[in-house]
């Protein structure tokens, strides 16, 4: 399979994963490892980064993984570049997963206060990743102020429902000439699997890992449905198949 | 300017307590069932006819709540900085007319009990007051929050009402989250229960969210006190606060507690509230948990040490999001002067790090950081 790549940034797995809503750090250790996962995303305001000992940040300090602190919690652009900057100093990565939501009750993102962010922080020299709608003009204009992937949502955040903006995706997929990572929403692995066949360079996947009744399986078996997802994508799936028809009644005259 | 008070004065009480008990069955499946539930939805799930449905109800909240939120539970506590109150509450051990030694944290009594509260674990802490304005008005909350804020990623607030700009001068320093409890929703009976003082006035009581959300605070909690008035009718009107604020103040968060009457001090016994006439039963305040969280699937639900161990233990599964252990509910309760009489007395005991051993058992993560002073 194609390696995916970032900023320059090679990535072995097109499954990125999140660090919330886990029953304990260790499983949540366990889990990220099995899923393959080499970008994980932290959010700034569950880690206490002035200690080391900081129970989150222990269980994600491994090899295979690269870091990718979010912005979850700031509303405005202001905030997120103030975040931002603490973040990148006190967990050494310039790499950014950028969300802005003002509204706490369905996380959504503030498409103009993240516009307004990313060419900020593109400028202070971050590697950004925005979480926003699945938003094609949005995307092309996140693009042309340089960002490095866009991450446009399947669903609303956390609530396992799939891919709803499946047309959004394909027109953004189409149009996008960064990396288009799908993120939120993604509830299954045949959910995760639908969005590489259709051309996502990869997903990424919290809650549907973190809740299930066994994260470490859940784990693996996002890993194999990204990977067969990705697969059937290179392999150019079948189109649904037309039917030659007998009688032509619109193109019979060709025939005369 | 608009507030819920227009909104509160088109439900009369007893009407709407009569749409309540005539909830049947049907009512209580059809909310169920649904996608998504209207006010008239959560009504059926507090009513007496859901009672049968109550396990139902618990999986779905849990599940629901699973979904949202995580396995994780929040972890706060209380921090008493004064009793002084010019109140009073016929059901408060700080009411004005309860003859107990008055007590106001200094700077270096408020860095002591501080570095105690530390110590076991906590970084989200609640600031709670009486009300005093002349001792503890805007200027000791000024200072306070700017003594606290260096030690902890959150603080919450639980003091007197004020107004719009007084929240302004102090979210800027630090404020994140105010609860303000209406105690209850009945006019009448909120007089009898608060016949002097500034609280007496129900009006300004019942606008204190709405002042919030136009000062523009990050979080605020609701509830009313269970034991004052009929429990279903007083809940019924907490949604249909915080449907309204949900909608006008967007960008606030909300939490919901329910506090239940308790045994409070006031002399050398502790006196049981003589108003507790409407108690609330484990089951019915289960039910009510549960009905919160199948009508919102994002608010957050908060219990406290007013609850017994063997209770708490069996709720955190049942759509609870976050608890405070350990707590003193006396200024200067952890550090300074433990022996001083408490506000009520709590039913849970047990330490931070014992409730945090029974939240992991029950496969929980206890949380003790969920903000960042960054965030502003």
């Amino acid at each position: 399979m194609q390696p995916l790549q970032i900023a320059g940034k090679p990535f072995g797995s097109r499954l990125f994963t999140g660090t919330g809503k886990f029953s304990s750090a260790a499983l949540m250790e366990e889990a990220l490892l099995a899923s393959g996962s080499e970008l994980v995303t932290v959010a700034l305001k569950r880690v206490d980064v002035h200690n080391e000992q900081d129970d989150m940040l222990r269980h994600v300090s491994h090899p295979q993984f690269s870091l990718l602190p979010n912005t979850s919690g700031v509303r405005t652009a202001k905030e997120a570049v103030f975040a931002a900057q603490l973040a990148r100093e006190a967990l050494e990565t310039n790499w950014l997963k950028l969300e802005i939501h003002p509204d706490p009750k369905y996380l959504m993102p503030d498409p103009i206060e993240t516009l307004k962010a990313a060419e900020e922080l593109v400028k202070l020299g971050f590697v950004v990743l925005p979480y926003i709608h699945a938003d094609p003009v949005l995307c092309k204009r996140l693009e042309e102020v340089g960002v490095a992937a866009v991450m446009p949502l399947g669903s609303p955040i956390g609530s396992n429902k799939g891919l709803k903006t499946v047309d959004f995706l394909e027109i953004i997929i189409e149009q996008s000439k960064v990396p288009v990572v799908v993120d939120a929403g993604i509830g299954s692995p045949s959910d995760a699997a639908k969005a590489l066949e259709i051309g996502a360079d990869a997903v990424l996947v919290n809650t549907a890992i973190a809740v299930s009744e066994n994260p470490v399986q859940m784990a693996q078996a996002f890993r194999l449905a990204v990977e067969a997802g990705r697969m059937a994508f290179e392999a150019r799936l079948a189109r649904p198949f037309v039917h030659a028809v007998a009688s032509s009644p619109l193109t019979a005259f060709l025939d005369e | 300017m608009n507030s819920f008070s227009e909104i509160f004065d088109r439900h009369p009480w007893e009407k709407v307590k009569a749409s309540i008990y005539e909830k049947t069955a049907a009512d209580v499946e059809r909310a169920l069932t649904g996608p998504k539930r209207s006010l008239e939805d959560f009504k059926a799930l507090i009513s007496p006819a859901a009672l049968p449905y109550l396990e139902s109800m618990a999986q779905l909240s849990h599940q629901l709540t699973q979904k949202r939120f995580g396995k994780v539970i929040q972890l706060y506590v209380p921090l008493y900085l004064s009793n002084e109150c010019q109140n009073i509450c016929t059901y408060c051990g700080f009411s004005f007319d309860n003859k107990i030694r008055r007590k106001t944290l200094t700077d270096a009594e408020i860095g002591r009990e501080v570095e105690a509260i530390k110590q076991i674990g906590y970084d989200h802490v609640l600031l709670v007051t009486g009300e005093a304005n002349q001792t503890v008005g805007v200027a000791y909350l000024k200072n306070a929050l700017r003594l606290i804020r260096p030690c902890f990623s959150h603080i919450s607030m639980e003091v007197q009402p004020l107004d719009q700009p007084d929240y302004e001068e102090l979210i800027p320093l630090g404020l994140n989250t105010v609860l303000v409890y209406q105690e209850t929703y009945h006019r009448e009976e909120y007089k009898t229960h608060h016949p002097r003082g500034k609280k007496s006035n129900f009006t300004y009581r019942l606008d204190t969210p709405d002042r919030l959300g136009r000062a523009g605070i990050h979080k605020m909690g609701l509830g009313v006190l269970f034991g004052l008035e009929d429990w279903r009718t007083d809940s019924f009107f907490t949604a249909l606060h915080l449907n309204y604020l949900e909608r006008t103040y967007w960008q606030t968060k909300y939490s919901i507690s329910f506090p239940r009457l308790r045994p409070f001090s006031g002399g050398p016994e502790p006196k049981v509230a003589m108003t507790n006439k409407v108690a609330m039963t484990n089951k019915e305040l289960v039910q009510l948990i549960c009905a919160y969280r199948i009508f919102n699937e994002e608010v957050e639900l908060s219990i406290s040490t007013r609850e017994t161990p063997t209770f708490r233990d069996h709720i955190i599964k049942l759509g609870i999001t976050s608890l405070s252990a350990g707590s003193k509910t006396n200024p200067g309760g952890y550090a300074v002067d433990p022996q001083s009489l408490e506000q009520f007395e709590i039913s849970d005991e047990r330490s931070p790090a014992h409730m945090a051993a029974v939240l992991r058992q029950q496969g929980y993560e206890p949380v003790w950081k969920d903000w960042d002073a960054v965030l502003g």
